[in-house]
Parts: C-alpha cells; structure tokens; sequence
C-alpha cells in the first residue's frame, strides 16, 4: 500500500471517479458559498452602481428637474432624456475638466516621488537598528490614524496667515508672510521674485496653495510608505549584506547595489498605491481647500462633486467618473507593464 | 580605527538629526493642536505657542457647544438619557454611534473577509481568479461615482424590520428607508475588497502541509477552516478589525450623506458641524479634535504592532 498523497487526487484512478467528481461539485459549491456574502454587498454596493451610473451618465437630468420632480426621486427620477454620449464628448471639450487633469496630474507627479523619497529615506535610516526605532515608527504612523476632519482643522490653523504658527516661525527668519491656503502664485515665480523675474504664466510651476496641500498630504501619508518600506526591508537576507561587505561595499554602494533592486517589488506596490491613491485623492483636499483657491487645487474629483452637489449636475459627473475611472486604469496597466518588468523578485 | 569610530559616530549623529528632524514634522502639528487647545481666544490670534495659563475650561465649552449651547447633564437614575438630544449630551452620542458603527462594520468584515478570503486562497473553483481581479479592479473606481446610486438605495432598500411589519399587515406598519438607521451606517461598508485580499494573503501564506495533513485526516473545507486555519489567524483578524475600525471612525462623507438628524450622527459629524459652528473660536474647534483623537490615538499605541503588522504583510506578498 502506497500512502496516498494530494498529487494523486489530480490523477484519480477510474473506481474513484464518481466519488472525486462529487467531491469536486462540493468543493466548487462550497467555494460560492462562502464568497456568496462578501459577494452580495459588493455587487450591490460597487458593481451595480456602477451600471447606474452608465444609466445616470446617458442622462439629461436637468430636463427631470425642469419637470417639476423634486426631494429625492429628483435622482430616481426616470430618464426623461436620453443623450447617449452627449456628457462624454462634451467632457473632452470641457476646458475646467482639462485643467482638473492637469491640477491631478502635478499633484500626483509632486506627491509620488516626494512621499516615497522621504518615505524610503526614513525607513532606511531606521532600519539602521537606531536607538528608539519603535518611537520613531509609533510617531511616524501617528499622523495617518488621524481623522481627516481634525487633521485639517489643525493644518489649516497652521497655516494661518496671520496667526498660524508656520508663518510666526518664518516671519523670525526674515521670511515675508505667505498666504499658505490662498495664494495661486506658482513657487517658481515666488522662488525667482527676488531676482526680479517675471515667468510667463505657464513656467510659474505649481501653486503655493498646492504646495501647502502637498506638503500636508506628506504628513498623513509617508507614515505608511514608512511602515511598508520596513517590512520590504526586513525582508532581504542579511547574509547578502554580509557578502558585500566581505567584498568591501558599504554605505551608497550596498544601498545601490543591493537594498533598491531587492527592494523593488516593495517600491512597485507602493508606487501603484500612490499613484492610484492621488488620482483618486479627495477627502484631504476637500477638507484642506474644497479646490479652492479658485481652482487651482480643483483636482479630478473635486470637480466631480463640485459638479454633483453644487450644481446637481448627475449625469455630467457620472461620465466625468468613468473617464478618471478609465485613466486610473490605464496608468495601472501601464505601470504594470513597464514598471513591472524592472522589478527584481527574488 | 579611532577614525572609523568617529566616522561611525558621526553617521550616526546625522541618522538621528535626521530622523528626529522627521519625528518632529509629524508630532509638532499634534502639539500645537494640544496647546492651541488650551489657550485663551486672544492668545489663538497671536500665533502663541504656550498659552500663558491652560484653559481646561476649552474642553467643557467646546463639548457644550457640541450640545446646542446646552451644558450635558447625566442623570444616575436615568442613565440612556445621556443618549438623547433633549436631556443629555451630543457628544456622548456621537461617540455612541461611532462605536455601533464601528463594531458593526468590523463583525461584518470580519465574517465576509474570512470566507471569501479563504474561498480565493484554498479553494478550486472555475472563475475564481477572473472573479479575484474584478474585485481588484473596482478598487480604483473613484469614490464619488458609487456616491449617489448607493444613496438612492438608501431611499429604496426598506429597513428589515419595518418591511416585514408590512408584510405581515401589522397594525401602524409604515415603510421606512434606511435613511437615518445604522443599517445605512453599517451594511454598505461589511465587505471591502482591501480586507478580502488581506485574507486571502494571509490564507495563503498558511503551510500547504497541514492542508494536506488535515485532507488526508478527511477533513473538509469547513472542517479545516475551522479548527485550522482560524486558531492561526489572530494576526490578520486583528489587524482587518483595526483597519476597518479605523475607517469607520474617520468616516465623514457617507455619514453626513445618509444621515439628517443629529442623533445618528458619528463623531467625525459632529467635529465638522462644531468646526462650521465654532469658526474664529480656533481653540475649541482644537479642543473638540483633541477630543475625537485621544480615543483613536490610545487604541493605536496598545494595538501599534497589529496596525503594522498588517500593513506590513499587504505590502510584501502583494
């Protein structure tokens, strides 16, 4: 008697048939089963809406309201007017959808690199075995539990032109008075002013308001770069570090040579999470700005709902969700397939 | 030598200039928020750092401005009065209704996580991956599109108890929507796909001998599941349980959505309504945010290695 072994379920012999293939139909029932609650909420709560919204962004609901339908069912209301793909194409010829793209895409290309620069750098130095490692950590992270509401709250106080502490600060090093949260000027006009420069409007760089907003989105945000970079860390094998070292390499040259490209596949998930998480980045600048001033940190989805709820624009916002929707997407694929391939598994 | 010990020395000095130049950005803003909370109106106008005396009192107006401008009482004899908008205190309240649906949402995360995690992991059935990276996908779906659909069936789905009150024609049975009830708090947010793929890491990450131990044993699925697989999943239930606990209480957009009355209201609600009220009074607007975030901070630091062990492990097998 050979000790049956799982390889052997695979290739059963032909008497055990119909007992496998019973197996096989409860294992498959099963596996529905149990996916069947999680299913449930998800179909109801992310998958059909999303077919509404197909329905909501063929729509002309203007023409509802003009109907006289009001409360609630003003958004069930029924589909008086069907415009086909009237929102699309108008969106493309929207020039305030363009410039929220633009106003995601600085914010993202600033974000990324700063968040996961300063995120690596710091997870790095810590993973150095420093004294207080769980301290640093444990105040790392802390920005990132914070709610929204009051982190905000505390940030925008911060940033007070005239009464907040930062400006307080600067003020005693000679720095005149900036107005964090309202000015538009773009830093590389403010950095060059002294000089007596006077960039052309498209060379002024990214708002000052935007830097303010970048600045705090870094602080509730690289706590987690921090955290995962760590465990990314901890996970190359000490002994190739003890080669290299055996071999003479230290400090830039083991970073170089050995920490980045075995930390790649950890760098590739953060930089998918981060570039996804600022395009679809909403609740920090809502509370920080609501897009303000003017719109020079209206990103993609501040302009969606500025369109749902201050002008109950239903259908023009749906189509504008599918479209950042459908941008989102297409940047994960891309980064999968070309960032993806340089990454080094072990 | 002596040289490369003062080299050593030195690097070191930089790591932590550095590192505590770091810690320094990410706790000055709590700080100010603490001491800001304590000062006098006029000193808040001055961009003060130390108030000059604490003014405790912050915490009392700023709870009390929370309640209506109406001091809280509790009433020993009465003890749920202090949940009611007429007798008792709205922040109690709302930290009341943060906490039910918090709990709620994690029991329910919990359970689908579990299966379903288990399900994409272990277990063989056509479609499985197809049906796995349509879950992954919908994480990118920006969250204002699923905003209004999921806020009409708000108004549409009934509530269970008064739908079957109308089935069965009981007497002053009236549909009511899920508009203002926990279920609207709770029942969109028990299944997230972040846990689910929390899960199925963790799931898979569970030695295939002992699957195949406890199959040889004869045990099924359930079986396993069950007595196996769960006694070893303490680090990921505790940490999809904090998550989710997390998110639930920072929630804001939703909550404010589908709630109208004060009462079911959470804490995040009733921060951003005293925000909006208190306006230039900065320290109480401070005082209420130290408030909302002692509670969640304290949990934090108890529970600090299971909020980075799971992330942690999302980050390495993703």
């Amino acid at each position: 008697m050979t000790v049956q072994t799982p390889g052997l379920i695979a290739t059963p012999k032909p008497r055990h048939a119909p007992a496998l293939r019973l197996r096989r139909l409860q294992e498959i029932s099963l596996g529905y089963l149990l996916l069947a609650p999680a299913l449930i909420i998800l179909i109801v709560f992310e998958i059909l809406p999303i077919f509404y919204g197909v329905g909501i962004s063929m729509c002309d609901w203007k023409t509802g309201a003009a109907l006289g339908v009001e409360g609630w069912q003003r958004w069930i209301a029924p589909c008086v007017s069907f415009i086909g793909i009237d929102s699309y194409t108008r969106a493309f010829t929207d020039p305030a959808m363009w410039h929220s793209l633009l106003v995601t895409a600085t914010y993202s290309l600033i974000s990324v690199p700063v968040q996961l620069g300063l995120g690596l750098l710091l997870a790095y130095l810590l993973f150095q075995k420093v004294r207080g490692q769980q301290a640093f950590r444990v105040l790392f992270f802390m920005p990132y539990i914070t709610s929204t509401v009051a982190s905000a709250a505390i940030w925008a106080f911060l940033y007070n032109p005239d009464k907040g502490l930062i400006n307080s600060i600067l003020t005693r090093f000679g720095v005149p008075e900036i107005r964090w949260l309202s000015d538009t000027t773009g830093i590389f006009q403010v950095l060059l002013k002294p000089a007596g420069v006077d960039l052309p409007s498209g060379l002024e760089g990214p708002s000052i308001a935007m830097l303010a907003l970048i600045i705090y989105t870094t602080w509730v945000f690289v706590g987690y770069d921090i955290t995962i970079f760590l465990a990314g860390l901890g996970n190359i094998p000490a002994e190739l570090y003890d080669a290299a070292k055996v071999d003479g390499a230290s400090g830039w040259t083991l970073f170089r040579h050995i920490t980045f490209p075995l930390l790649s596949p950890t760098t590739f998930f953060l930089l998918m999470l981060t570039v996804i998480g600022t395009f679809k980045a909403f609740n920090h600048i809502w509370v920080m700005t609501q897009g303000g001033p003017g719109d020079a940190t209206t990103t993609a989805s501040i302009y969606i709902f500025k369109q749902l709820f201050q002008l109950n624009r239903y259908g023009y916002s749906a189509a504008l969700s599918f479209i950042l929707f459908f941008i989102i997407l297409i940047l994960t694929v891309f980064q999968n397939r070309f960032a993806g391939r340089r990454v080094v598994y072990d | 030598m002596n040289r490369d010990k003062l080299k050593s020395q030195l690097t070191n000095l930089g790591i932590h200039a550095i590192l505590i130049s770091g810690a320094l950005f990410m706790v000055f803003p709590f700080a100010w928020m603490i001491l800001g909370s304590l000062q006098t109106f006029h000193e808040t106008t001055l961009g003060t750092f130390l108030p000059e005396q604490p003014m405790w009192s912050n915490y009392y107006d700023a709870i009390v401005a929370m309640n209506g401008a109406k001091p809280c009482v509790f009433d020993p004899a009465a003890p749920l009065d202090i949940l009611t908008r007429e007798k008792g205190c709205m922040i109690v309240r709302y930290f009341f209704n943060t906490m039910v649906m918090g709990l709620g949402t994690v029991l329910g995360v919990l359970t689908t996580g579990t299966l379903a995690g288990y399900a994409f992991a272990r277990m063989n059935f056509p479609g499985r991956e197809t049906l796995f990276k349509l879950l992954l996908a919908t994480m990118m779906i920006p969250g204002e599109l699923t905003l209004i659909p999921n806020y009409v069936f708000m108004v549409w789905f009934p509530t269970p108890e008064s739908w079957i009150a109308t089935a069965l024609n009981l007497p002053n049975a009236e549909p009511h929507n899920w508009i203002d009830t926990y279920y609207a708090l709770i029942i969109p947010w028990i299944a997230t796909v972040f846990s689910i793929f929390l899960f199925r890491q963790f799931f898979r990450g569970i030695p295939n001998e002992l699957f195949d131990a406890a199959l040889l044993d004869g045990a099924t699925h359930s079986r396993f599941l069950i007595s196996v697989v769960l006694p070893l999943s303490k680090p990921v239930l505790i940490t999809s349980a904090l998550l989710t606990f997390l998110g639930s209480w920072n929630a804001l957009m939703w909550p404010m959505l589908v709630t109208n009355s004060p009462e079911m209201r959470p804490i995040q609600v009733g921060l951003r309504s005293l925000i909006t009220e208190a306006g230039t009074q900065t320290q109480l607007l401070l005082a209420g945010a130290t408030v909302t975030i002692i509670p969640i901070i304290i949990l934090y630091l108890f529970l600090q290695r299971w909020f980075v062990e799971g992330i942690s492990n999302v980050g390495i097998r993703g």
